[in-house]
């Protein structure tokens, strides 16, 4: 890279079904406002901003940058909107990562958001399209498959995805910004809890949130002149493969192998279970928890689930795994790419208060979108790159 | 507090918008071959690989899928999903069980319905056939296939379609 | 800043309405084209950033099924914007300047042929204030004419010459669509479609896709004869609402032609993607083009206009000027947004 960079701010807005008390442009100006606050700067000290959403149908506005930019303060100033379905809100930090890792920038603002409850995310998904009945239900349709394939695959106890729901809703319990708060959440709960896309049940699944997360990367200059302690970026990865062809394995994709290991290489990791303190990840299905614990080289193929099973991913854990709640918890879906990047940012800045791992130095964020086939990811830490 | 007052929190603004879609030659062909009953797949120029429908295009190699092969309307399942929940242009009864289905001599999954039996006895590995609509009714639709439904064969072992799921 | 230039550029015929291909049946001959003439092996490309909408594809997550016609096996490193292809190419632009790859592949695609365009495009305007009150694209495009017309920036008649140029010109651009010789006078006799705009002052619906391969520094100089250098990317918005800006002018296009450097040297020809004849006239002045500029010998926008990909066109129509010996040097342009809300300007050179 041409230059270090680091997260000096992050903001977020609280999550909720409907925001009902903000617009789109209220909601995204409160994520910024909150990170320019935590970085200690004005929106004149910011140089460009970058914005990132799921697909535009989800609000009903084509390219909802342009009519939001003057409350991002974007007037006089590039812009970017960065659109590559789920994984968004993390592909949006890594453009703006890179906006300032070229040296173009010094000072760069990213936000990302979802207003699902301005329209009607199931409908977006399930336009009726000429020649094709769909059939295929929403991204829960899409993915419970998958899962089955993996159950197939591991033999994983049926009660994996179950424990993984309990550990995330009770980590949201400890986080004031999550949406989905279930104060007496027990395994029985989750269990016997309906089954929507077999074998996915309702609290094994994420809720439709409204929000956003915004970001303030600055240069080594401006990281080290700042108050509060900067989160250095030490790698960034993004990769992609087609949605559908012969012999792609969808369970295990290759897109996400290889994008872990690529990170890590960069992020001069050997080995990631021991060097990595804690992993934000998206999983908005439960199951997702340990498939992607083996996309991650955390886990040996076919074993993910162990780390659930033995507690390896809680707080307490060697890995803990999702320590705001996770996707399960909040769903802003454009942002929801972005506050897993900035949940690796809290932690190694220390600002995560009571789901903060203590002593945090190197954390993981990671985002997944289409049909398991766009990753993008980042590496964290409290010093530089050497 | 009066109505004036009251924080206006929603306003709706209907959007219409029309769109012709245009499915492609690859897939014309397919629409085509429905029509008559019959499940073309495209082979892929370079590697050889079949898709059904066919786009176009091998995503694996980026190159055209210009040969067309009739492929048999019997497969295998690949995995599955009982869909209890509604979903908005779906109209199908729930609860449904959606299936990927490797179709004899595809290289690829292929999204149907399995119907013919009760939702407890569908498993990876199964061999289904398409159920179609009465002739009468076929038209340029995938949907001529109203479901698939068990038939009397031998399950095929996980670890010979383990690289299609 | 790493040298960038671009070594390979390729687009469909822009059409009226593409009646038999999909978009990655588009796509691919072009993708093939440009690996092909890059001179890059496919695997060695580092990095592709595609631009399209769903909004004009009709349909939610359009560009992942693009992703079919790139060979995107084993995977790749990819990202998309929602934004004309001008700006892939941006962000494609910056990943190599972080030194992260030294070649990319650019591309993107629009078919508004589909939907009803001037309609759909409604729908960028502020869904509370704006879009409940219908303005359509091209009547957006007439009050930006009335402005300028009343400010005297322009006149009609510098309007009906910038069409017929552009359609002159189109003559001899095998992939242009809308050519032909047309007389100014006879044009200003032509009613208004909506006053002050007539026909000739709008773009044709197209449909087209373009695709592009940049590389750095000695990747370029080895894999190409003729590397078309990138010597300045900026672009820059303005507010989107149309009361609070003048329209007559274009501050953000002034603005990043002054960061790309578009006043460091003799421009010889510039692209401008002006879809409406007056914005032409607007960004001339924005940029400080001299009247010996020659503008858009491609025909511009008035002669092809495939929405998201015609500001990646016009880079790709610059860059062939410079490589076939016709410019030294060139200015090409993007736009975004109601009224020239957002422009990217390039500065090309040989």
């Amino acid at each position: 890279m041409a230059e270090h960079a680091a997260v000096i701010g992050v903001g977020q807005t609280d999550f909720d079904a409907k925001r009902e008390d903000v617009s789109q442009v209220g909601l995204i100006r409160e994520a910024a406002e909150r990170a320019l606050a935590d970085a200690e700067l004005d929106w004149a000290d910011i140089d460009a901003v970058v914005v990132g959403k799921a697909p535009d149908m989800f609000e009903g506005v084509m390219m909802p940058e342009l009519f939001l930019a003057e409350a991002l303060g974007g007037v006089g100033k590039p812009m970017l909107r960065v659109h590559t379905a789920g994984s968004v809100g993390g592909s949006t930090a890594i453009v703006a990562a890179s906006l300032v890792q070229s040296g173009v920038h010094e000072r760069v603002l990213t936000v990302a958001y979802e207003k699902q409850s301005e329209s009607n995310a199931m409908w977006a998904l399930s336009i009726k399209m000429p020649f094709t009945p769909i059939m295929v239900a929403g991204a829960g349709g899409f993915f419970a498959p998958l899962i089955r394939g993996y159950m197939e695959r591991s033999g994983a106890p049926e009660d994996t995805g179950i424990r993984v729901a309990l550990k995330d809703r009770l980590n949201a319990l400890k986080n004031p910004l999550a949406h989905l708060k279930l104060p007496d959440v027990n395994f029985e709960m989750i269990q016997n809890s309906p089954m929507l896309w077999d074998p996915v049940r309702y609290l094994e699944t994420c809720p439709s949130s409204d929000g956003a997360c915004a970001l303030v990367i600055g240069n080594e200059k401006h990281a080290r002149a700042a108050s509060a302690p900067p989160a250095w970026i030490h790698a960034t990865n993004m990769k992609t493969e087609p949605t559908m062809f012969a012999g792609r394995d969808q369970v295990m994709p290759k897109a996400g192998l290889e994008c872990a290991a690529g990170l890590y290489k960069k992020a001069g990791i050997q080995d990631p279970r021991k060097e990595i303190d804690c992993a934000e990840i998206y999983v908005p299905f439960s199951w997702f928890e340990p498939m992607w614990m083996e996309n991650l080289h955390f886990a040996p193929i076919n074993e993910g689930w162990k780390m659930t099973y033995e507690g390896a991913t809680a707080l307490d854990g060697d890995l803990p795994v999702n320590m705001s709640g996770g996707v399960l918890s909040t769903n802003a879906i454009g942002a929801s790419g972005m506050v897993r990047f900035a949940e690796a940012a809290m932690q190694v800045r220390g600002q995560a208060g009571e789901h903060q791992i203590d002593g945090a130095k190197k954390a993981l964020g990671h985002a997944y979108g289409g049909g398991s086939q766009y990753f993008s990811m980042w590496i964290v830490a409290d010093q530089p790159l050497q | 507090m009066s109505e004036e007052n009251e924080p206006i929190t929603r306003i709706i603004t209907p959007v219409h918008v029309e769109y012709t879609y245009t499915p492609g030659v690859a897939s014309e062909r397919f629409l085509r071959g429905v029509r008559e009953g019959k499940l073309l797949g495209g082979a892929c120029d370079a590697c050889g690989r079949v898709y059904v429908p066919s786009r176009g295009a091998c995503p694996r190699c980026a190159a055209p899928t210009s040969e067309f092969r009739e492929l048999s309307d019997k497969g295998t399942v690949i995995t599955f999903c009982v869909v209890r929940v509604p979903a908005e242009n779906i109209d199908v009864e729930l609860p449904y069980c959606t299936a990927s289905i490797l179709l004899d001599g595809a290289d690829i999954s292929f999204t149907g319905l399995i119907q013919g039996c009760p939702f407890e006895e569908v498993r990876i590995g199964m061999r289904v056939q398409a159920v179609w609509k009465p002739e009468a009714e076929w038209d340029f639709s995938i949907g001529n296939i109203q479901h698939f439904e068990p038939n009397s064969e031998a399950d095929v072992p996980f670890e010979d379609i383990k690289e299609y799921s | 800043m790493r040298d960038v230039a671009v070594i390979a550029y390729a687009q469909t015929p822009n059409v009226r309405t593409e009646r038999t291909r999909n978009e990655v049946e588009m796509l691919m001959p072009i993708i093939d084209e440009v690996v092909q003439k890059s001179g890059v092996p496919r695997q060695e490309i580092g990095f592709t950033c595609s631009g399209s909408s769903d909004y004009i594809a009709g349909q939610c997550f359009s560009f992942v099924m693009a992703v079919d016609a790139v060979g995107a096996w084993p995977p790749i490193m990819e990202s998309h914007v929602e934004m004309d292809g001008a700006w892939a190419l941006y962000e494609a632009w910056i990943k190599i300047q972080c030194g992260e790859v030294d070649s990319a592949l650019v591309f993107s695609f629009g078919r508004s042929s589909m939907g009803e365009t001037a309609e759909t495009l409604t729908l960028q305007t502020d869904p509370y204030t704006m879009a409940p009150l219908g303005p359509d694209a091209i009547s957006m495009a007439a009050l930006q004419a009335r402005s300028g017309l009343d400010a005297g920036v322009f006149s009609e008649r510098d309007m009906a010459e910038v069409a017929a140029r552009s359609r002159r010109d189109a003559l001899s651009n095998p992939e242009a669509q809308l050519a032909g010789e047309f007389d100014p006078e006879a044009l200003l006799k032509s009613p208004y479609l909506v006053s002050p705009l007539r026909a000739h002052d709008c773009p044709p619906i197209s449909d087209g896709a373009a695709a592009m391969v940049i590389a750095a520094d000695d990747t370029a100089r080895n894999a190409c004869d003729k590397p078309v250098w990138i010597r300045g990317i900026d672009h820059r918005l303005e507010t989107h609402q149309l009361g609070s800006r003048d329209l007559a002018r274009s501050p953000s296009t002034a603005l990043a032609g002054e960061k790309a450097g578009v006043g460091q040297g003799k421009v010889d020809i510039a692209e401008l993607h002006a879809p409406f004849s007056h914005q032409e006239l607007i960004l001339k002045q924005a940029l400080g083009l001299d009247d010996d500029v020659r503008i858009n010998p491609s025909g511009g926008a008035l002669a092809a206009n495939p929405i998201m990909s015609a500001g990646l066109a016009r880079i790709g129509e610059a860059s062939r000027q410079i490589a076939g010996g016709a410019a030294q040097r060139a200015v090409a342009h993007a736009t975004s947004g109601p009224c020239l809300q957002q422009n990217l300007v390039c500065v090309l050179e040989g």
